[in-house]
């Protein structure tokens, strides 16, 4: 049918640049390698390999789904190895967590904008000691004084002789120095790439569509295959027309995975697509048929109203807020989101009796593997995760399940099967942000100043699931992150965490996690108290910052930036919101316009950040650009809902997504500076919803405490 | 059988008369650039061109193509308005995940291609189709703009 034969490396070299020579190579490393090169290359770390050809790679321990991670941590390793981003290339670290861990996960994974805090450190210095290395080879082979040697661009010097030698020329006799426990880092003031916004090594491929996703993947042989699973979580197949599938022209195999999926292979995915169509499977939902999205709400209200476990109570908060002048209270909630990344989730898997081969986008390579040698019963050894670029995640592919399902098909069929979700499919069945159902209350003195808060949070803990050990004693740190600990000088807080799970719903890790919930639920009441005091939202919060003058610093330069207190059209309003999340303080002033009709139009978004040391500032720019209007669109339009058990949004016609029609433009202002990196690609996630709903308090006087805030709120009075 | 005139090659397809070009391209053809996203036209990531015009290969059955020449992503930027394109998403640094863009980048095309000096009300209109998760906006804006400047 014309699908071309490709040998393995042309098919994974789908970097390959028309202008940077940069190869996005998925050479593993346990793969077995060129006879000539197995003893002589040099690879002292497990992010550095150079070959005596030359030819300069670096292992990324994070995957790149968007966030610019591949070319952040290529410039971490290239600075202190002294060599150009031009000059490398970057290869996909193999699920390995001797090797790959991320220190504060404990984990290999990409995911809670940890990749840089990981990074900072071991990359540094993985370059170093590898420059080191190089050096010293030479200098051993110079008979000179290591001192007398310097390294640029891949190459070492010995100036006073006039000698140079490339690092391909030293890499075996570098192989043979010994690694250096101990190696200085340069003084960021010597930073030749780092803070600079350096070309990013995946763009070009990504704008002549040569990069391979995923989904793009191929293999000799194989067969693609789309899937059903049961719409009620916990249902069985009943029935199915096999014979129907297998009469649509391409049509291959019928496939069942266990009880509650089944999948159609073909020649395409248009015969998969239509197969399915024609093997309409009918579903018992069994237990969770019935359940509808009042009942989990329902569930959700009782169980808020008994004390949780507690997370924070530090002063005496129920006492404070009993004696106090105003009191108020307030019920916050936030809906269930689905990710809806770009790029369906899908699984390329080709199972053999001696072991597997996996393709796909996936932020957990080492769970990809262990799931396909849970389903497979191979051993994990065996199994091979290549793991390429994500066409966006926002968390969904912290989560296996695509992977599972893939070797649930392949291991029935010879063939390599590359398993694509609809988007119907991917949407309705997710991993949602859980629904948060959040009661704040808090008292104010007589003069408007904050004298007790507490906050509980009731919800489904995705902790439990996700990271077991996590889940300590009843409590969730996730659930209560940015709840606990908000950037404000509070005499008496109390937080307590609910357990609620949601009956029928499987929830997981969306972009901004706990910050996302509990910035919107603190920012938004602070707005409240500061209107009960009278007082000006900028204001008001600035009291409460003599500790924090780091926050302090974002919430004046966002609203100096957006024009805080000058006069607006009618309609129109400015909401602030302040965090520190994710090691990063953020602040973002929003405006917006409502209309008669109560639509809301996001006009401006100023948004400030201090990140600390930046390692490029066009990717932090970016970040907070694309995070806040992700945010955005989420909070004006989007809800999971379930009825009769399924989940009822099914594509963009119903889940909709901000368009360049209603985006605002959103600016960007970077305090620099070299404090140690925080993360920032959840950062401007977490800012939009409490800037959305302050800013529209700010041109209504309407104060909305249940997102989604688009849908028809305002317009009902 | 159906003979697509595809970049400039014609291809010999021999499928049924309602399936969508954009799986023609993908799986029988090996061209992987214009992507999956929705299947129903809701998010623009399938944009070709058919006859000059954007138009979502996903809801675009082989049957109604006839001789009108298709380009993909793959050889836009063979054409000096679709070379000029890629390169400011390059010098604006458009591309978050990538997934979108070869969609925004053939909408783009076919909108300066028409409108070689467009407002932002032409960038909404032509635009609006084609949604990006990771909220690329502002600089697919800023690179059409930088665009039309340079024409």
């Amino acid at each position: 049918m014309g699908q071309e034969m490709l040998s393995r490396r042309a098919i994974l070299a789908g970097g390959l640049l028309a202008g940077g020579g940069l190869m996005l190579s998925l050479r593993l490393p346990t793969l077995a390698r060129a006879a000539d090169s197995a003893a002589a290359e040099f690879m002292p770390n497990a992010f550095v390999r150079i070959e005596p050809s030359g030819t300069i790679t670096l292992i990324m321990p994070n995957t790149e789904v968007g966030q610019g991670i591949y070319t952040s941590a290529a410039m971490l390793i290239a600075e202190e190895l002294e060599v150009g981003l031009d000059q490398i290339q970057v290869q996909a670290a193999p699920p390995d967590l001797s090797k790959y861990t991320d220190p504060s996960l404990g984990d290999q994974a990409t995911g809670g904008s940890a990749s840089i805090r990981g990074d900072w450190m071991r990359l540094r210095q993985a370059g170093a000691a590898a420059r080191v290395m190089l050096m010293t080879a030479a200098a051993q082979r110079w008979n000179v004084d290591l001192a007398g040697c310097t390294a640029q661009r891949g190459v070492v010097h010995h100036a006073a002789s006039g000698r140079s030698a490339p690092y391909g020329e030293l890499a075996t006799a570098a192989a043979a120095v010994p690694v250096p426990q101990d190696t200085s880092l340069k003084a960021p003031a010597d930073f030749k790439l780092i803070g600079t916004s350096a070309k990013r090594i995946d763009t070009p491929s990504k704008v002549n569509g040569t990069a391979i996703y995923g989904i793009d993947a191929k293999l000799p042989g194989m067969k693609i295959a789309t899937l059903a699973i049961c719409p009620v979580k916990g249902g069985k197949l009943a029935s199915m027309d096999i014979a129907a599938a297998k009469r649509v022209p391409g049509v291959r195999d019928v496939v069942q995975v266990e009880d509650h999926a089944v999948a159609v292979i073909g020649d395409h995915m248009w015969a998969a697509k239509t197969g399915l169509d024609a093997l309409a499977p009918v579903w018992d939902g069994g237990t969770n048929a019935k359940v509808s999205h009042k009942d989990i709400l329902a569930a959700m209200d009782k169980a808020s109203q008994s004390q949780g476990v507690v997370a924070k109570d530090e002063g005496n908060a129920a006492g404070a807020i009993a004696k106090a002048a105003t009191k108020l209270d307030a019920i916050y909630e936030l809906p269930f989101l689905s990710h809806a990344p770009m790029e369906p989730v899908n699984c390329l898997i080709h199972v053999r009796p001696d072991g597997a081969e996996v393709w796909t986008g996936t932020q957990v390579p080492v769970r990809a593997q262990n799931a396909v040698a849970k389903v497979t019963g191979l051993a994990p050894a065996t199994i091979v995760i290549n793991n390429l670029y994500s066409g966006g995640a926002f968390g969904r592919r912290l989560d296996i399940d695509m992977i599972e399902i893939a070797a649930g098909v392949a291991k029935q069929v010879p063939y390599p099967v590359k398993l694509i979700w609809t988007r119907e499919e991917d949407m309705q069945h997710d991993w949602y942000r859980p629904y948060y159902y959040d009661r704040v209350s808090a008292g104010l003195d007589a003069q408007g100043k904050l004298v007790g808060w507490t906050h509980r949070v009731t919800g489904s803990s995705v902790m439990a699931r996700w990271a077991p050990p996590g889940f300590k004693n009843g409590m969730d740190p996730d659930a209560v992150e940015c709840a606990t600990e908000t950037p404000y000088e509070v005499p008496a807080t109390f937080v307590d965490y609910v357990r609620a799970e949601p009956q029928g719903m499987s929830t997981g890790w969306w972009r901004g996690v706990g910050p996302t919930h509990n910035v919107f639920v603190v920012e938004s009441f602070i707005d409240e108290l500061a209107a009960a005091a009278k007082q000006d939202p900028v204001a008001y919060r600035r009291t409460m910052l003599d500790k924090n003058p780091r926050a302090l610093a974002v919430l004046n330069l966002a609203a100096e930036k957006s024009g805080w207190g000058q006069p607006l059209p009618a309609g129109h309003g400015r909401g602030i919101t302040l965090q520190f999340a994710f090691g990063s303080y953020v602040a973002a002033v929003l405006e917006v316009e409502v209309t008669g009709q109560g639509e809301v139009l996001p006009k401006h978004a100023f948004v400030a950040i201090d990140c600390g040391q930046v390692i490029n500032p066009d990717t932090v720019e970016a970040q907070i650009q694309g995070g806040f209007i992700l945010g955005l669109g989420t909070a004006l339009y989007n809800e999971i809902t379930l009825a009769d058990g399924r989940v009822e949004q099914s594509n963009f016609h119903d889940y909709r997504s901000l368009r360049m029609n209603e985006a605002p433009l959103v600016e960007v202002f970077q305090i620099r500076n070299q404090e140690k990196p925080g993360g920032v690609g959840e950062t401007g996630t977490a800012a939009a919803a409490p800037a959305l709903g302050n800013a529209i308090f700010a041109a209504t006087g309407r104060r909305l405490r249940r997102l989604p805030f688009g849908t028809g709120q305002l317009q009902a009075s | 059988m159906f003979s697509l005139l595809i970049n400039g090659q014609t291809h010999e397809i021999d499928v049924p008369a309602d399936m969508p070009v954009l799986w023609i391209l993908r799986d029988v053809l090996g061209m992987t650039g214009t992507k999956f996203g929705c299947g129903i036209a809701q998010c623009g990531a399938c944009t070709v061109h058919l006859g000059g015009e954007a138009v979502r290969s996903c809801l675009l059955a082989v049957g109604s193509v006839g001789t009108q020449p298709i380009v993909t992503i793959e050889a836009v930027g063979d054409n000096a308005v679709g070379h000029k394109v890629q390169q400011a998403w390059l010098d604006k640094e458009v591309v978050q995940c990538g997934y979108c863009q070869s969609g925004q980048i053939m909408a783009a095309t076919a909108l300066l291609t028409q409108t070689p000096k467009p407002t932002d009300a032409d960038i909404d209109a032509a635009m609006s189709g084609n949604i990006c998760r990771c909220g690329t906006y502002v600089r697919i804006r800023e690179a059409i703009h930088a665009v039309a400047a340079s024409a």
